[in-house]
């Protein structure tokens, strides 16, 4: 659909947008399952390998083949149902969705139609210190589609490509479709959910999530309509736009933010929103229109006549519930409620990858804000320096709590513990072996303490004079000075007990 | 409900097919006769039986996530039309439904 070329249209303000227009949006998530093989075959799943090398009868749609459902991939389906507290069909079909296009060799997916594996569930989200339920509306299993490669136009595009040429790998690795009710309101909400959601697949060990690899994607439908005054009833839905293939957080969060303003504009405009598909441009954060969705598309879905019905029975999705391990948001409460982290705290520890170490260095015995300091400040950003993950440091959770315990009990400096990281870093052994081996020992008692401080007040007769005469904080200036002449070997505190103790005050 | 000649150009369509405005009719007239046929079993089947898609009675046909040796590219290509970098080539893709 054109609209009129005489209609200008202004694009208002994110913030005027929204003041005027509520968003509705909806969420599509596609999440590859971490199989070994495929769907409906014995193929790979692997990622990355030589075009057409993991195909076979099956997943090619060669005649007399027959697919066959992996028992793995309804577990780890029902494992995502049951996590967002959906309830599991007992009986439930899957059905052809008819198609013309190269992607499935078959010229249809097997899909899920009106009896999906999953319904009527819910995902809780903390948003800015608010809770959010996300409605989810069903979860259902499909197989993974080829893989497209548009030669001869700009860019990949499909438009003005003279052919393209297709790698079946990926056809028939399974994937769940995670869909939402129309209740998320905002952009950050669209992103978290997206976020929350990921968490929880990889708590799961269901998929590897990557959304740069195209293992977790999503596409946003996205409305407004006007605001209603208070006490008055809501406005009917608008007609959305459905936004394909987001493949990274910020793309969500930015794409639901330009189709708002966007919509917007027409509406301001009096025009109305075309029902359509849309691509997302990540170079120009811009979303262009698709194919129209005004003729209903048409998959003819039908009961797929190669594959038995699922009927799970209450004992295996009991089995399957017994596997589900503690889930983000529980743990985001155990470690607010054992270890006192703030919510903030804990996902700064995520989004830098140190979480699970953080929490086995308090079991190591670390006080926990230790933990959390050592890893996040220190560690974190030797490994990004390094150019590796926390975890592919060459000093782990034991040797850290052993450090954060050496701080605690006053045997080292935090700058003392900084070179015993080096040392461990450096492959000099353990915490105690760098500390023997570099001679890092605290000082804090001793001749040569008793010298420095010595020294010191020898060095600063005006400070010196001061603390005689009761300024006790006068002091600072010649801790400093001992801490110098003992290479920060010093302890703080002994040295000052023993300074003030020479100078009488 | 009889099928009207827009609904079998909706199909053939649908289906990539080429008709012509009298095989429209044609083909409109005789589907209309086979859905007829078939309508008749819905007048003998009563509201308690359930819909039928498979004459087998069996559900939970599953297999072990366990890999098998897939076929080589050149044996999965081998009888494709056409052919390029170890990918099936097929012509330009217009803007279809999906």
């Amino acid at each position: 659909m054109t609209s009129p070329t005489n209609v200008a249209v202004t694009t208002p303000t994110f913030d005027d947008a929204v003041a005027r227009y509520e968003p509705v949006i909806g969420l599509e998530t596609h999440v590859e399952l971490g199989t070994a093989s495929k769907m409906f075959c014995g193929c790979s799943t692997v990622f990355g390998a030589e075009p057409n090398t993991q195909v076979c009868p099956t997943c090619l749609g060669l005649p007399g083949s027959l697919p066959v459902v992996n028992e793995a991939a309804v577990r780890f389906a029902v494992m995502i149902g049951l996590a967002l507290n959906c309830s599991i069909s007992p009986w439930c079909r899957f059905a052809r969705k008819n198609y013309f296009y190269p992607d499935m060799p078959k010229n249809f997916q097997i899909s899920q139609y009106d009896e999906p594996l999953c319904e009527n569930g819910w995902l809780d989200l903390e948003v800015a210190g608010k809770i959010h339920r996300i409605g989810i509306t069903r979860v259902h299993m499909e197989e993974d589609t080829g893989k497209s490669l548009h030669v001869g136009g700009a860019s990949g595009r499909i438009h003005g490509a003279t052919h393209s040429l297709v790698d079946y790998n990926r056809a028939g690795i399974p994937l769940v479709e995670i869909v939402t009710e129309p209740d998320i309101r905002s952009p950050e909400v669209a992103r978290a959910y997206v976020d929350e959601l990921r968490e929880l697949c990889r708590a799961l060990t269901v998929s590897d999530v990557r959304m740069e690899q195209g293992s977790l994607r999503c596409d946003a439908n996205v409305s407004l309509r006007p605001r209603s005054a208070p006490g008055e009833p809501a406005a009917p839905y608008g007609t959305r736009s459905e936004t394909k293939n987001l493949n990274s957080l910020r793309s969500v969060e930015r794409a639901v933010r330009y189709e708002i303003v966007r919509q917007a504009g027409r509406l301001d405009a009096g025009l109305r929103v075309v029902q359509e598909t849309r691509h997302f441009d990540e170079a120009s954060g811009t979303t262009s229109s698709g194919r129209s969705k005004e003729e209903a598309t048409d998959y003819r879905y039908f009961p797929e006549p190669d594959l038995t019905p699922l009927a799970l029975t209450h004992e295996y999705v009991d089995a399957v519930r017994a596997t589900i391990p503690e889930l983000p948001a529980q743990r985001r409460a155990r470690l607010s409620v054992d270890h006192g982290f703030s919510p903030a705290e804990i996902v700064n520890m995520r989004n830098a990858g140190v979480l699970d170490l953080v929490e086995q260095t308090v079991m190591a015995g670390a006080a926990a804000d230790a933990a959390r300091k050592w890893w996040l400040n220190e560690l974190a950003r030797r490994a990004a320096d390094a150019g590796v993950a926390p975890t592919g440091l060459a000093i782990g959770p034991a040797e850290v709590a052993r450090i954060a315990e050496l701080v605690a009990a006053g045997a080292l400096t935090d700058a003392l513990a900084r070179k015993v990281i080096d040392g461990v870093l450096a492959g000099e052994g353990s915490p105690d072996e760098v500390v023997a081996g570099r001679g890092l020992k605290l000082v804090s008692d001793g001749g040569a303490l008793a010298e420095a401080v010595d020294a010191a007040i020898a060095a600063q007769p005006a400070i010196a004079d001061k603390v005689r005469a009761g300024k006790v904080n006068a002091v600072g200036p010649l801790v400093g000075a001992v801490m110098k002449a003992m290479k920060g070997q010093a302890d703080a505190n002994a040295t000052r007990k023993l300074l003030l103790e020479r100078l009488n005050a | 409900m009889a099928i009207t000649r827009d609904e079998v150009a909706h199909l053939a369509r649908l289906s990539r097919l080429a008709l012509s405005d009298e095989e429209l009719g044609t083909l409109a007239s005789q589907l209309d006769v086979i859905i007829g046929a078939v309508a008749r079993v819905a007048e003998v089947a009563a509201g308690d039986i359930p819909p039928t898609t498979h004459a087998v009675p069996l559900t939970n046909v599953f297999r072990a996530d366990i890999t098998r040796t897939s076929l080589s590219q050149a044996d999965a290509l081998a009888g494709a039309p056409a052919a390029e970098d170890g990918r099936f080539r097929v012509p330009r893709i217009l803007d279809m439904d999906e």
